[in-house]
């Protein structure tokens, strides 16, 4: 097996010791089997997430980012999702081989998540209060059913659930977008889990509301001390939220960093592609710079780097094609980038973390 | 609740008067029930113009249907039009055989059906899915009246080479005083059993086409996949949370199903000789009486309205997200 | 029978590579590449035309005529000389079957074509206009939920006396249209709302216009599929008709009223309700096969995964 590059194995701070990571991926590999032949959905991923922080995993629709963290829990569907390598250690141990009890076990205690569509999460047909009951019944089966629903009620307390005596005895259907989503969270956290992925939790959501369940999770994490890994396409989310970055592409990492560092010197052209599609407020511009082209196909996917036909730095150079690009530091040791050509995009700031507002 | 259903059973009167004058009017405008003694050449004009002014035949439809509904309403149906017989007591008595053999043929299909449905799609693609696919492709191909008769060949094949009874092939009971208790039974049973396999056949072949999907579709649902993030244990995903939402649409699929199992009773009544409404139907159309024809279409016609209150108020039961107010 | 399912040519190749372009096809091309790669469909569509052309050219593979009688073989049990065996007055059964494949195929075809025809043209109206068109649609699928289709059949057909293909087809046809008319009309009333159809109103194209050129062309998979699993409800119900004596009677030799001959002569002689049986199984199944290939190949939302 070739070597892999430790990604993101630094510390989220250099200067204070090393702690260990609460989860640490290596050489993560997903397939599906598709009508149209094998989907490589994750293609050797490899990342730390360390106690108490903020890591987000950003990237378009397809790039593997969901997957990558489901795959850890057993929920993808197997067949047609299979894991063909890859090691996950969480508490000293593989959740790749974890027996499918253990895992169960695991699964919702300590390693908890929140789903992206509150309108499709949540079982229709039984009560919101015996659903988060039930997160904290099938893993403390001694506790009395009382104790049960007074801590659910609690929680929807937690989560800003107006009523929530009355509430929980109510339907899914009873409930907005919103309070839907807060029942998710408020079931995520129900066993204080060490580890909370929340998966595009604000997606689905009216852009009003989406403000208010970022607060619910800032909440939620404080309440539980959970390092959080949060899933999005959304960059702002990433800005509000994150301590560190993760980005995808094609089932790849292929920059890893500090949200500061990323945000004011993004090494990777991606990147640097997913920040100038963003609307900016600062430049009076008409149109917003899309990426040309569109995300390969994971099926006969390019040789060399996978985003080489879309780059503009690559312009064509042989080695772009031809090379795949391994993760390496730049700049400094906390920042990965899987670009040949990184250096060149030196001086190139990003535009999110320019000031915004009045007074510029 | 209570109001929900009274109120359901007020809006199916206008239903049911709307229902009696379509079949009213169409079973007289397709049948001429006179047509066969018109080409009787012994019969006179004057005789024929005496039996149609006797029983109002030659009145305007709209009329006819008048003292139809009158004597439908205050004479159970009357009586039918050739030898005047009382079609009541018959219709009873066939109604009851049939609605036994009807609810029995539906509640041995949906056992059945769930229990192949939800196993084979928790077992996709396994050999036990593959058979049951076959199988249930090859029901909605068979012709219910065909697998009756290959049914009773087959049994007689068994007679002929054994010289052993397994089933009877045709009648309810063996003789008029078939014993009580056990032999009654086992003789029933004996008889009944052939026409409920014909008529399960294709009703157990839709439920668990029906319920498969059904449960494939919920356990590829994302409160499904909560269920198992929560750490759920297997069994408790499935029967808690899965089985569940995927039985409530069967509901309507079996209500919509009960209309149709009159229309196999039609076919394995007719070849089994059961006593029952199909039998009693398809002899009455020979007879080209359209008075019996007309009562049997109203009591399926309000059977059928029944049925699907039941299943409206059963699917209420089921889904907290439908509330009768 | 199967496409050559090698690798993609050389330019789609190279835009799967660069991933920037997808090359357009036909709609058509697309249904038809994923309807062969449907083994089942394809095979069951072979099957079906080898039967269907064996009715057809009955009188030329025949071995007998139908109605011509074996003296020296009553009731005879299948044989060399009589594939499928004879009835109790000698005719050969083989003939008789494949005579009657002719029959059925002939109403099964016919009820296919006769009630598309309606089904679109009520539930293109219903769908487009509302109004009278809806309401009828509405009142016949209303009778059709509380009584039995075989029941109000019994009654038509009883009234239409000795019937022959043709009569009994156009019976079928103006009952059972009200399916198709369904699909039809829930695709118009969607359709209604899509932009290009509000696009080509606003440029001022007439009803008939945008009914034909925007609405119809969309619809047209769904109405395919229908139409032929309509070919195969009617086969059966052609069948039960005249097994019951409401249908097509004898000499005419159709499948269904040659199992009321054959239940007539004894089910001890198996093979005259064995073989016609069969046949009416085969065809049926393989229809409803070709429908679901056809379903598959005209949706390409319905994305299949392969395990």
């Amino acid at each position: 097996m070739r070597s892999i590059p430790p990604s993101g194995a630094f510390a989220p701070n250099p200067t204070s010791p090393v702690p260990e990571p609460v989860l640490s991926i290596r050489d993560l590999v997903v397939e599906f089997s598709t009508e149209d032949g094998i989907v490589q959905a994750v293609d050797g991923v490899s990342y730390d997430l360390y106690p108490g922080e903020t890591l987000g995993i950003v990237g378009e629709s397809g790039s593997g980012k969901s997957v990558s963290t489901m795959s850890l829990l057993g929920l993808i569907p197997q067949p047609p999702g299979r894991i063909v390598r890859g090691e996950a250690m969480f508490q000293g141990k593989d959740l790749l081989k974890l027996s499918k009890k253990a895992l169960r076990r695991i699964r919702g205690k300590d390693l908890a998540m929140v789903f992206q569509d509150p309108m499709t999460s949540l079982n229709p047909v039984l009560k919101i209060g015996f659903q988060i009951g039930e997160a904290i019944k099938t893993h403390n089966p001694k506790v009395k059913d009382d104790a049960v629903k007074q801590r659910a009620v609690d929680l929807l307390k937690l989560v800003g659930v107006p009523n929530p005596e009355r509430r929980v005895d109510q339907y899914p259907h009873e409930f907005s977008g919103g309070m839907r989503q807060r029942a998710m969270i408020a079931m995520a956290i129900a066993n204080e889990p060490s580890v909370l992925i929340a998966d595009e939790p604000t997606t689905a959501l009216d852009v009003t509301i989406q403000a208010q369940i970022l607060e619910v999770l800032k909440k939620a994490q404080d309440e539980t001390h959970a390092a959080t890994i949060l899933i999005t396409h959304d960059l702002g989310l990433i800005a509000e939220l994150a301590d560190r970055v993760i980005v995808m592409y094609a089932g790849k990492v292929v920059e890893v960093g500090d949200v500061s560092t990323i945000f004011a010197s993004p090494r990777h052209p991606y990147t640097v592609g997913l920040m100038d599609s963003l609307p900016k407020l600062t430049a009076a511009e008409e149109w917003l710079t899309p990426i040309p082209g569109q995300p390969p196909s994971l099926i006969s996917r390019p040789p060399g780097c996978p985003f080489h036909p879309r780059c503009f730095l690559s312009q064509g150079r042989a080695r772009c094609r031809e090379e795949e690009p391994p993760l390496r530091p730049i700049d400094e040791s906390a920042h990965l980038t899987a670009c040949h050509f990184a250096e060149e995009l030196e001086g190139r700031a990003g535009h999110l973390v320019e000031p915004v507002g009045a007074g510029t | 609740m209570l109001t929900y259903i009274i109120r359901r059973l007020l809006y199916s009167i206008p239903v049911l008067v709307a229902t009696s004058f379509l079949i009213f009017t169409f079973v007289s405008i397709t049948g001429d029930p006179l047509g066969r003694l018109r080409s009787n050449p012994n019969i006179t004009a004057e005789q024929i113009h005496s039996i149609e002014h006797s029983k109002n035949l030659d009145k305007p439809v709209i009329v006819r249907y008048g003292y139809w509904i009158r004597d439908a309403v205050t004479k159970q149906f009357g009586t039918t039009l050739f030898g005047n017989r009382k079609i009541w007591p018959d219709l009873r008595r066939v109604m009851g055989h049939t609605l036994q053999f009807i609810l029995s043929a539906i509640i041995i299909s949906a056992i059945l059906g769930i229990a192949i449905g939800v196993y084979s799609a928790l077992r996709q693609y396994s050999l036990f899915d593959y058979t049951a696919t076959t199988l249930s492709f090859v029901g909605f191909a068979t012709p219910v009246f065909w697998l009756a008769l290959m049914l009773q060949v087959l049994m007689v094949q068994i007679f002929l080479k054994w010289n052993v009874r397994v089933f009877y092939t045709s009648g309810l009971s063996s003789s008029v005083n078939a014993g009580h208790g056990f032999h009654f039974l086992l003789d029933r049973v004996q008889h009944l059993a052939l026409p409920v396999i014909a008529l399960c056949a294709l009703s157990t072949a839709t439920y668990s086409r029906f319920m498969r999907a059904s449960m494939l579709e919920v356990l590829n649902s994302d409160y499904v996949r909560t269920a198992r993030a929560k750490g759920l244990i297997e069994r408790r995903v499935i029967m808690r949370h899965a089985f569940r939402n995927a039985l409530i649409p069967l509901i309507t699929v079996i209500a919509i199903d009960f209309g149709a199992l009159f229309a196999g009773a039609i076919v394995t009544e007719t070849i089994f000789t059961l006593d029952g409404m199909g039998f009693y139907f398809v002899n009455s159309l020979f007879a080209s009486d359209p008075y019996p024809v007309m009562a049997w279409l109203m009591v399926v016609a309000t059977m059928v309205i029944i049925f699907n209150l039941i299943a409206d108020i059963l699917y209420g039961v089921f889904d907290p997200r439908i509330r009768y107010e | 029978m199967t496409p050559p399912e090698g690798p993609a040519g050389p330019s789609e190749e190279l835009t799967y590579q660069y991933g920037l372009e997808i090359e357009a096809r036909s709609q058509w091309a697309y249904a038809r590449r994923r309807f062969l790669r449907h083994r089942l469909a394809t095979t069951s569509l072979v099957i079906l035309l080898l039967i269907f052309g064996a009715g057809l050219f009955a009188n030329y593979l025949a071995p007998y005529q139908y109605q011509e009688i074996n003296l020296n073989a009553l009731s005879a049990k299948p044989s060399l000389h009589h594939l499928f065996g004879t009835d109790s007055a000698g005719r050969d059964s083989l003939s008789r079957v494949l005579y009657g494949i002719r029959t059925s195929a002939r109403v099964g075809v016919l009820v296919g074509i006769l009630s598309t025809v309606i089904g679109t043209i009520v539930g293109g109206l219903a769908g487009y206009y509302g109004g009278w068109a809806d309401n009828l649609l509405m009142r016949v699928t209303d009778l059709f939920l509380t009584l039995p289709l075989l029941a109000v059949l019994l009654v038509a057909a009883k009234y239409l006396g000795h019937s022959t293909p043709t009569k009994l087809a156009l019976l079928l046809a103006f009952l059972i249209w009200t399916q198709i008319a369904r699909i039809v009309r829930g695709s118009f009333l969607s359709l209604r709302e899509k932009e290009y159809v509000e696009a080509a109103k606003a440029a001022g194209a007439g009803d008939l216009r945008i009914m034909l050129r925007h609405m119809l062309p969309n619809t047209i998979g769904p109405i395919v599929v229908s139409a032929t699993l309509t070919i195969g409800t009617a086969i059966l119900l052609e069948a039960v008709l005249s097994f019951l004596g409401f249908g097509i009677e004898p000499p005419t030799p159709a499948l269904g009223a040659l199992l009321n001959e054959g239940q007539d002569q004894g089910i001890d002689k198996w093979w005259l309700v064995t073989f016609p049986g069969v046949v009416i199984v085969v065809i049926v199944l393989c229809i409803n096969f070709v429908g679901d290939g056809m379903r598959d190949a005209l949706d390409p939302t319905q994305r299949r995964v392969r395990t």
